[in-house]
């Protein structure tokens, strides 16, 4: 695949934001609205292993392994995250699930003062 | 050229599906071939662990806890509440057609002409990886394991039967 340039995988991560952030405000069940999230750090992760790869370092740096690794770094502490917060995340659903028998998410207005 | 562009509308026919099924669970399963198209498309990258790493954690890990919870709540079958069609949707796709017409006008311009790859080909072998992320990445990675040890503690706290 070396046809590609850069600007086709922004695209790509463009799109897929845009429906992520539009799955987000639109749906009303929590779990899809996780799920949009998770796409939403998907097209981030594209759009850092895309800039990794394509974008010329400086000549003061190119000897040094690091200055190529930095996106596929970040890609990494963001699959971490991500983890992380899904299984924070479905545990509060269920905690919510139990407590109210219900997960709809224009119900859930406990914090609403 | 012709993989990647069958690869990508693979992608953005799943992540449509994901926002647009109204099932929970056709939602995941979207989502799985959403993160393994993207997966390969990370190989074509020449970023072939964090490629394996995706399908691993995303849809071996990550989609697994999805479809566990679906299954546990009871949300696979018909749909409890319907959607409802009012302002906000009209507004979310509003707003999601900004958002991309902002980015595409004022990103687009300056990266057409990176058509040559800068990278090395070797630069997302495990070895590279394994590498920089254990000498130069250190600290963050330990700061990375912190917190997923917090997201346990938190994950087995809320999962208690009494809080």
């Amino acid at each position: 695949m070396t046809g590609n340039n850069l600007a086709d995988y922004l695209t790509l991560g463009l799109i897929m934001f845009s429906i992520g952030a539009v799955g987000v405000i639109v749906r009303r069940n929590p779990i899809v609205i996780f799920m949009c999230i998770e796409l939403m750090l998907n097209a981030v992760n594209l759009t850092f292993l895309a800039f990794a790869r394509f974008t010329p370092t400086s000549a003061a740096l190119a000897d040094r392994a690091e200055s190529f690794m930095s996106g596929q770094m970040m890609v990494v502490f963001v699959m971490a995250v991500a983890a992380a917060e899904v299984a924070v995340g479905l545990g509060i659903i269920m905690a919510i699930y139990r407590l109210r028998n219900e997960i709809d998410i224009d119900e859930m207005n406990l914090l609403k003062g | 050229m012709t993989v990647f562009m069958v690869l990508s509308a693979i992608a953005i026919l799943a992540a449509l599906g994901v926002v647009l099924f109204s099932s929970p669970v056709r939602s995941a399963l979207c989502l799985v071939f959403n993160f393994f198209t993207l997966a390969f498309i990370y190989f074509g990258l020449k970023t072939e662990l964090l490629g394996i790493t995706q399908i691993v954690v995303y849809t071996g890990a990550i989609m697994v806890l999805f479809l566990f919870v679906i299954m546990l709540l009871n949300l696979g079958g018909p749909q409890t509440w319907k959607e409802r069609f009012e302002f906000r949707t009209v507004l979310g796709f509003g707003f999601g057609f900004a958002l991309a017409a902002v980015i595409a006008s004022q990103v687009f311009a300056n990266f057409q002409y990176f058509d040559k790859p800068q990278a090395p080909d070797s630069f997302g072998s495990p070895q590279a990886l394994g590498r920089v992320l254990f000498t130069h990445y250190v600290w963050p990675f330990e700061i990375a394991s912190i917190l997923l040890l917090i997201g346990i503690v938190g994950s087995i706290m809320l999962a208690k039967r009494k809080l």
